[in-house]
């Protein structure tokens, strides 16, 4: 299994910590307003950063280490900033029954990437994901939020292309 | 408010559920409004998706479908007369055998509607079910849901009636209703084509179920990989309270509902009932042990309906044309119709919703049409990840919930994947292990230890290391599964590995 790595001095950002502060003030209110505050955060700076995790807590009144727990658990919340594009394979059974293991070997070796990871250039971050609710029409493929289906390596060649 | 179009404006139909936008739909209407004296408007999805993107067009003797269209195909298809209702068309929509043969209760406005109009919504039989609900006692509303054996359709087929008679019984200073649309399961999409196609439904169900059991608030938990059905049913649910539908008076009647969407993470885990009242809690979305059972003490501790999207979007059709009508559907104890999901690798994928009764059969070969590839089909996999994997020579299995659990396999979320020939079946049974270890919750050790040694279990197996011993193991630590997790995760993985097993033991040999 992967270990969380602590960056040894996060940079920060000028006025990050004033917005994130705002982001949580404003949605506080809701019941169980974590989660609506961590996807609020990461929409508008791309992830969460560590020291989110601190003015985020202060705010809700919770511990760092409850909110650090939240933010590790759900595969959502991004720790650094992801490529200029995501590129999103579905890897669930009913893709499977049409080539998306084929597919994702695919996208891994012309990508230059695994799941997970973002390419030494920045441009694109890939992922695995468990089912779009596409399943009649896969191999089903999110490239920059958009969805796409049926996609074969030859038709996700295109989509990558579409996005230099 | 846009001028009503003059009447001789043709009006066609695009779908823009996301499945049909996968493969093009938004260019193809775009083609269209760009020819000029047409009004486009924007459907949820027939459930016909081989036909997507598939194009309606309104004539005198109904809607004239034409499909797949590609964006490119759209100018010459018009210049044929498409517009006219004439052409290379597949004809009445309504009439496809496909669609004839279904029974479309929940489903009925999908993919006829325009899924954000309240206008099309009444005009098509919405609110009728509700307005019913609000002239009854709420214990009458509980009891007509009872009455109609109505089942839990996310997967675990508790009868919907009986848990809001427990929730209704409960005393609390505020109770809520929570809709499950965590819809994790590969193989499954009803609940994001019912929200993206018909979000209004949803909206008067949970209304009808908080009239019934008395609850103020409720919550849609709903996936972060579905965008666009959170785009739709947040839009649809501020259209409610403009309505007067949501609010502190509902038509009028001084009961008081709201509300809110709550997005998912990407936790698969949090579509079981208890991870995902942890989530809306805004915590990490461990399961809780039970009881004490979400209908008594649920979300913030409070008696809470939880219900999967499918149910809930069909109590307003149980209210609208009494319990009698939607029981009169289905076998045994398997009541009213099912929304079944054709996906993987199959001819004809999509919705068909059928009473249940109908074979696994019939659903994959005559709606199916067998496997896209061409190949001969091998296996389906029915009830998503953790449902069992069935050989053909089970297709005659009825789609019924006792049938299936006499059969070692379960219903679900009516969700069919098919396989053909080239599936390696053991490399299925790893996955399934491997999808728990991935996403379980790790609350309890059958589930967050048994996957990962599932995996290197079958790993020996497959590399013939005392097959026979570890085949004998495997099955132990499956029945330790199954006996000893907390929930559906590590309790049902085992169904997916035992039926591969089973049914395609040769897979697993060196």
């Amino acid at each position: 299994m992967t270990s969380e790595v602590v960056a040894a001095a996060p940079v920060p950002v000028p006025g990050r910590a004033q917005r994130v502060r705002e982001i949580a003030e404003e949605l506080r209110g809701l019941r169980g307003a974590l989660i609506p505050i961590l996807h609020a955060v990461q929409e508008e700076f791309g992830y969460v950063d560590q020291p989110d995790v601190a003015v985020i807590a202060d705010v809700l009144n919770l511990a760092v280490a409850e909110v650090h727990g939240v933010v590790t658990f759900y595969k959502d919340f991004r720790r650094t900033a992801a490529g200029r594009t995501t590129v999103a394979i579905c890897q669930a059974e009913a893709c499977r029954s049409v080539g998306a293991v084929e597919l994702a070997e695919h996208a891994r070796r012309t990508i230059g990437c695994g799941f997970g990871e973002t390419t030494y250039d920045g441009r694109v971050t890939l992922e695995e994901i468990y089912c779009f609710g596409n399943c009649a029409l896969g191999p089903a493929v999110q490239v920059a939020g958009k969805l796409h289906g049926r996609v074969t390596p030859t038709r996700l060649d295109a989509l990558l292309g579409e996005t230099r | 408010m846009t001028p009503e179009p003059p009447s001789h404006v043709t009006r066609v139909f695009v779908p823009r559920d996301s499945a049909a936008c996968s493969v093009g739909a938004d260019e193809v209407a775009e083609r269209i409004s760009a020819s000029g004296a047409v009004e486009v408007v924007r459907t949820g999805s027939r459930g016909m998706l081989w036909l997507e993107p598939l194009v309606e067009v309104e004539t005198a003797a109904g809607r004239i479908g034409y499909g797949p269209v590609a964006p490119e195909e759209v100018d010459g298809l018009i210049a044929g007369g498409m517009l006219d209702g004439a052409g290379d068309s597949l004809g009445l929509v309504e009439e496809l055998p496909w669609m004839k043969r279904q029974q479309r209760l929940t489903f009925e406005r999908v993919g006829v509607v325009d899924p954000l109009s309240t206008a099309d919504y009444e005009t098509h039989g919405g609110m009728s079910g509700l307005r019913k609900a609000l002239t009854m006692a709420p214990a009458d509303v509980v009891e007509t849901v009872v009455d109609s054996g109505l089942r839990g359709r996310g997967g675990a087929g508790f009868p919907t009636g009986i848990k809001w008679r427990t929730v209704l019984g409960a005393e609390a200073d505020i109770k809520f209703v929570c809709c499950n649309a965590d819809e994790g399961d590969s193989g499954t999409y009803a609940d994001r084509m019912l929200i993206e196609g018909d979000p209004f439904t949803l909206i008067e169900g949970m209304t009808i179920a908080a009239y019934a059991v008395g609850a103020a608030e409720g919550y849609v938990y709903l996936r972060s990989e579905y965008p666009d059905a959170v785009a739709t049913l947040t839009d649809a649910i501020a259209r409610a309270r403009d309505e007067g539908w949501l609010g502190p008076d509902i038509l009028g009647s001084g009961f008081g509902f709201d509300l809110h969407v709550r997005v998912g993470a990407g936790a698969y885990i949090c579509g079981e009932e208890t991870s995902m009242l942890e989530s809306l809690e805004g915590k990490r979305g461990m399961v809780r042990a039970k009881p004490p059972i979400p209908a008594l003490e649920g979300l913030f501790g409070r008696p809470t309906v939880v219900n999967n999207v499918l149910s809930l979007a069909t109590v307003p059709t149980i209210l609208a044309n009494g319990a009698a009508a939607y029981a009169a559907y289905g076998t045994g104890r398997s009541l009213g119709t099912s929304v079944f999901q054709l996906g993987g690798n199959v001819a004809r994928g999509g919705i068909v919703e059928t009473a249940f009764g109908i074979t696994l059969g019939e659903l994959v070969n005559d709606f199916g049409g067998g496997t896209s590839s061409g190949r001969p089909v091998r296996a389906v996999q029915v009830g998503g990840p953790l449902g069992a994997y069935l050989p053909v020579e089970q297709f005659d299995l009825p789609m019924d919930y006792e049938a299936f659990a006499a059969a070692g396999a379960m219903v679900g979320h009516g969700g069919i994947v098919v396989f053909d020939e080239t599936v390696d079946m053991a490399a299925m049974a790893r996955f399934a292990f491997e999808f728990c270890a991935a996403e379980s919750c790790g609350k309890c050790t059958p589930c967050r230890v048994g996957a990962v040694r599932g995996v290197e279990t079958i790993d020996r197996i497959v590399a013939d290391e005392d097959r026979t011993q570890n085949l004998v193991l495997l099955e132990d630590l499956c029945e330790l599964m199954t006996d000893g997790s907390l929930c559906a995760m590590g309790g049902l993985t085992p169904m997916p590995v035992r039926s591969a097993v089973r049914h395609f033991g040769e897979d697993f040999t060196a």
